[in-house]
């Protein structure tokens, strides 16, 4: 029964009465004209605590939206995106999902901002065969089981952020605890370092310490954290649990033993956190502003944005927004159309530059090979100004054998 | 296991257990006398919370703030008394239940409103920053101390509040019978203003203690609500008594599953809550079934 | 505790609309999906109407206010949805299986929650369900855990001899309304009953329930029951729905909702909670459309309603005809 959206028979079998009742929504279907704009849907959090994120990633995806239409569009056809608010819960993703598929008449979804909530979208998306770009961080989703041949992840993926920051922080001789949110993102991150360290040898794994996904209070977890002397804290959680566990590990004197990294510096999250907290503190991200001094596709974005927004800076998640649509219309522009199998063949394998160097998109489970910059929090009083947060360390740039093999992740190759 | 680190597990056991304190009994005191379930209380210590950071950007002093925070938000409190909650009584528990459930979501949006969504810093005051290594015995942060000797001073004045003072007396009486009180000429809703502002209070005051432990954020009050709920159930509705002691309980057993059972600790509350309604229906300290 | 006092009791309620209220109910809800904003809110509707009316059968009936009925949301969604991605059984087994997971969860909570009275009983449930969540939450082999269950996506409906394609909204919508519709006249059916009257009679003062010779504790315990079987209905087509369950379905902030639709609607009424549902639902798609600080509306909307609408939006309604026709 749980037959997919290939099925070939599908349409033909509405059976009954149902028919009818039906009827209207096939024929609105069929009246949508070719010259309609591309309705591009865009589900972010708009409420809750990635506001934020959420509100920038639609500045960078209207900018992405502007400057395909400025560019002629597609054909003269022009693009529209249509913002919702998730509200970060799946169900109300999924819902909106649905909306923007069934009544909006989208030609493809971009968004969303948890991997709970990427993986709500891809199951309703995949279903239907439409085209999503995803654009947070999941290792789940390019898996062989949630894989769906219309989906793409624009995102970095924990194997991949916390990889690149453990070749960058640890070296053989060292001694590293984990303190890990128990959910399946916390255990991704944890498996990253886990992978980085047994692959260079010599680094132990003294602790791996669990807390409960979205605590308050990690301050019962530290005093064991502390106990076991270790040279590396790895923290591997995310948003405020970040921030928090960051901040009572600084109480509990831990910075002072170890060096503490995360998977992932988020920029608006530093900027809720305290500069006193974070200072010294080593993560990846996607994506840096500063990054334009040597990046000329960076350098192009920046300026867009700055022109927009009265100066002001992108974000990382915001450069995914931003990313993830220009990626899709680029591929739609390439295939003459929005037919999902075309812009399908456009995209799989292909290479592509849109605001942070080089990446292309690998063909077997459709994830973005990309570099990671490696950041450490700055001092606030080395800070030359308020978007002034991180100092650069190190680029490891994008190549295959940073992901995880598609023979690992379920694929047929 | 060692023992130092079951002596380092216990202390954070206790500073947990002096914010679930603070809240539930503020919670509690409001449930005893006006037998308003409030929804909204996790709220007003979210607003405790940033009420902080305005009094910190304004002035600059922390200890302001601790003074200012609790008769601000005590003050918002008494409004609300007034304004809101006051129409509702006579008609059952379910209409203040849901009305301070809707106050709790326009205090959260005023609040994003005011202040962004995204949350703010909060730097531990300077003087209490850093901690005490005892050799042997473990690290305990010196802010974290701190908190618990607050909630052992409030825990004081309230008790000396109820028990040695004729307002206190006054409030006793009310929460056992309201109606004598009426006969004997008291003004009974000038208490349950009163204790209503008492409460909120309270809130606002855990919400700023926290503060620096926890940083600011609009939903810092959501799962909080929860745990306070627990604790003044375990404890007993309307005791003060059973909210201090179930306050510290739930704190410390939180705190050694953490060290035993990470994953449980969250689940672990809610586990002893049952345990204890299974065996005593009315809480800890709870006055049998008179609601 | 905390039957609305002021509700009035269906018996109370004209006679007209004793008798018509499920038709005209299914004649509205018929032509929803053209109303609605969208036919996926338009189902929402439905499957929290339905939600919120199963709760009120224990809360503004029987006067039992639960905080812990997203365990049962939950287990409906969770029973079908494990049905159809880890077992492979069919939707309708799927939807059987789901329903009769939610009625034994009620009845273990129930039997474990009635032995409490007043704000301890909401507690009680409350707890229990948190436990059930957290459950959830580390079965993550079974239930996906917090990136929720995926893998039970049903596109096609086999009945009898049709196939009806489910991926159609239209399809879905009355799929779902026919069972939505055959679980509300099973639910009329009983509160019409005996039963119905001695459960109000529990609510209205227990004491002279009992001493009328009401086994009051194994009426109580079907009324939980029968609100988890009806709860769990809802989960499963919420589960058919979205093709995901979310772990949030259990959270407890799921089950204030139920509590939220029905006072709002009107608990007590038959038709309340799923009048405040379609409020609730309504209001929320539109303002999250126009502003991101919709929860402010949606807040003040609260609290003008408890202020100025006391026994609800339908409640009220009733009253005022009554009131003229008096």
């Amino acid at each position: 029964m749980n037959s997919t959206a290939t099925d070939p028979g599908r349409r033909a079998v509405l059976g009954g009465g149902l028919a009818a009742l039906a009827a209207p929504a096939l024929l609105l279907r069929a009246a949508r004209a070719a010259d309609e704009p591309i309705r591009i849907g865009f589900p972010t959090p708009l409420t809750g605590p990635f506001g934020a994120e959420a509100k920038d990633q639609v500045r960078c995806a209207s900018l992405a939206v502007a400057q395909f239409n400025a560019a002629g569009g597609l054909n003269g056809r022009m693009a529209e995106l249509l913002v919702r608010d998730d509200k970060l819960n799946p169900g109300e993703a999924a819902t909106r999902t649905l909306e923007l598929i069934e009544q909006d008449h989208v030609a493809c979804i971009v968004g969303s901002l948890s991997s709970s909530v990427q993986l709500a979208v891809n199951e309703v998306t995949k279903a239907r065969g439409m085209l999503y770009v995803s654009i947070s961080q999941s290792d789940t989703i390019t898996e062989a089981s949630d894989f769906g041949r219309t989906t793409f992840h624009e995102a970095l993926n924990p194997h991949m952020t916390a990889g690149a920051v453990a070749r960058y922080v640890f070296r053989p001789g060292m001694k590293v605890a984990i303190l890990l949110a128990d959910y399946a993102y916390g255990n991704e991150m944890a498996a990253g370092f886990r992978r980085a360290a047994a692959a260079m040898g010599g680094v132990e794994i003294v602790l791996e310490q669990k807390h409960p996904f979205g605590a308050a209070d990690y301050s019962t977890f530290l005093p064991r954290l502390r106990s076991v002397k270790p040279d590396v804290v790895c923290i591997c959680n995310f948003g405020r649990d970040q921030a928090n566990s960051i901040k009572q590990a600084v109480d509990f004197g831990i910075k002072r033993l170890a060096r503490i990294v995360v998977p992932v510096l988020l920029y608006n999250q530093r900027l809720a956190g305290s500069a006193d907290a974070f200072e010294g503190v080593v993560g990846g991200a996607n994506y840096y502003w500063t990054i334009e001094d040597r990046v000329a596709s960076a350098k192009a974005f920046n300026d867009a944005y700055r022109a927009a927004n009265n100066g002001a800076v992108p974000s990382d998640y915001g450069a995914y927004g931003y990313s993830g649509v220009r990626l899709m219309l680029e591929a739609m522009r390439r295939a003459g159309g929005v037919a999902p199998d075309a812009v399908i063949r456009e995209l799989e394998g292909a290479h592509y530059d849109t605001c942070k160097g080089p990446e292309t998109m690998r063909a077997c489970d459709h994830q973005a090979i990309q570099s990671v910059l490696i950041l450490e929090s700055k001092a606030k009083s080395a800070m030359t100004s308020p978007a002034d947060l991180f100092t650069v360390l190190a680029t490891e740039e994008g190549k295959d054998a940073n992901l995880r093999s598609c023979a690992d992740l379920g694929h047929k190759t | 296991m060692q023992l130092d680190l079951i002596a380092v597990q216990l202390f954070t056991g206790v500073a947990l257990g002096a914010v679930f304190v603070l809240l539930s009994i503020g919670l509690s005191v409001i449930f005893g006398m006006l037998g308003v379930v409030n929804f909204a209380h996790g709220a007003f210590y979210m607003t405790g919370a940033y009420a902080g950071v305005f009094c910190l950007a304004v002035t600059g002093n922390f200890w302001f703030a601790l003074a200012a925070v609790p008769l601000l938000i005590g003050a918002l409190g008494l409004g609300v008394e007034r304004f809101l909650i006051r129409p509702l009584y006579g008609r059952g528990p379910d209409y203040p239940l849901l009305l301070t459930f809707g106050l709790g979501y326009v205090l959260v949006e005023a609040v994003r409103i005011l202040f962004g969504t995204d949350g703010m810093p909060f730097d531990t005051p300077s003087l209490l920053a850093g901690g005490i290594d005892i050799e042997g015995l473990g690290y305990f942060p010196a802010y974290r101390l701190f908190v618990i000797a607050v909630t052992a001073l409030i825990l004081l004045l309230l008790w000396l509040l109820l028990e040695r003072t004729r307002y206190g007396l006054i409030i006793r009486a009310g929460a056992r019978d309201p109606e004598i009180l009426s006969i004997l000429g008291l003004d009974i809703a000038r208490v349950w203003l009163l204790v209503f502002g008492l409460g909120t209070g309270l809130a606002a005051l855990a919400g700023l203690l926290a503060a620096p432990m926890r940083s600011v954020n609009p939903e810092m009050g959501v799962a909080v609500l929860v745990e306070a709920f627990v604790v003044t159930v375990i404890g007993g509705m309307g005791s003060l008594l059973g909210g201090a002691i179930a306050g510290l309980l739930v704190g410390i057993v939180v705190s050694l599953t953490a060290l035993w059972m990470p994953q449980m600790s969250t689940i672990s509350m809610f586990a002893l809550m049952t345990l204890v309604l299974l065996i005593r229906p009315q809480g800890l300290f709870g006055r049998g079934l008179s609601r | 505790m905390s039957a609305p006092a002021a509700a009035p009791l269906p018996a109370d309620q004209p006679a007209l609309l004793l008798r018509w209220r499920l038709p005209l109910l299914a004649a509205v809800l018929a032509t929803l999906p053209w109303i609605a904003p969208s036919q996926a809110l338009a189902v929402n509707i439905l499957i929290y109407g339905l939600y919120a009316t199963g709760f009120n059968l224990l809360f503004g009936y029987t006067g039992l206010l639960s905080f812990g009925h997203a365990a049962f949301l939950g287990a409906g969604a969770y029973g079908t949805g494990i049905a159809l991605a880890r077992l492979g059984i069919g939707w309708f087994g799927a939807i059987a299986i789901g329903v009769a997971a939610s009625g034994v969860l009620a009845v273990l909570i129930g039997a474990l929650s009635i032995r409490s009275r007043g704000i301890y009983f909401s507690m009680v449930t409350l707890a229990l369900a948190q436990l059930v969540y957290y459950i959830a939450f580390q079965a993550d082999d079974w239930t996906g855990g917090e990136n929720g269950l995926r893998g039970l996506t049903v596109s096609r409906l086999r009945v009898g001899p049709f196939a009806l394609d489910f991926l159609n909204p239209v399809v879905k919508y009355y799929v779902i309304f026919g069972f939505v519709v055959a679980a509300l006249w099973a639910l009329s059916r009983v509160l019409n009953a005996p039963f119905g009257a001695a459960i109000e009679a529990i609510r209205e003062n227990e004491g002279r329930a009992l001493a009328c010779g009401f086994d009051v504790r194994r009426m109580k315990l079907v009324a939980f029951a029968l609100s988890g079987l009806v709860c769990g209905l809802a989960g499963a087509l919420d589960a058919l729905h979205l093709s995901i369950v979310p772990i949030d379905t259990l959270y407890y902030q799921t089950s204030g909702l139920a509590v939220m639709m029905a006072l709002l609607g009107g608990a007590g009424t038959f038709l309340g909670p799923f009048i405040g549902a379609a409020i609730f639902l309504l209001i929320e798609d539109t303002f999250s459309l126009w502003t991101s600080h919709w929860q402010l509306f949606v807040g003040a909307i609260f609290i003008l309603a408890v202020l100025f609408l006391p026994r609800g939006v339908w409640g009220s309604l009733i009253a005022w005809h009554q009131g003229r026709r008096a």
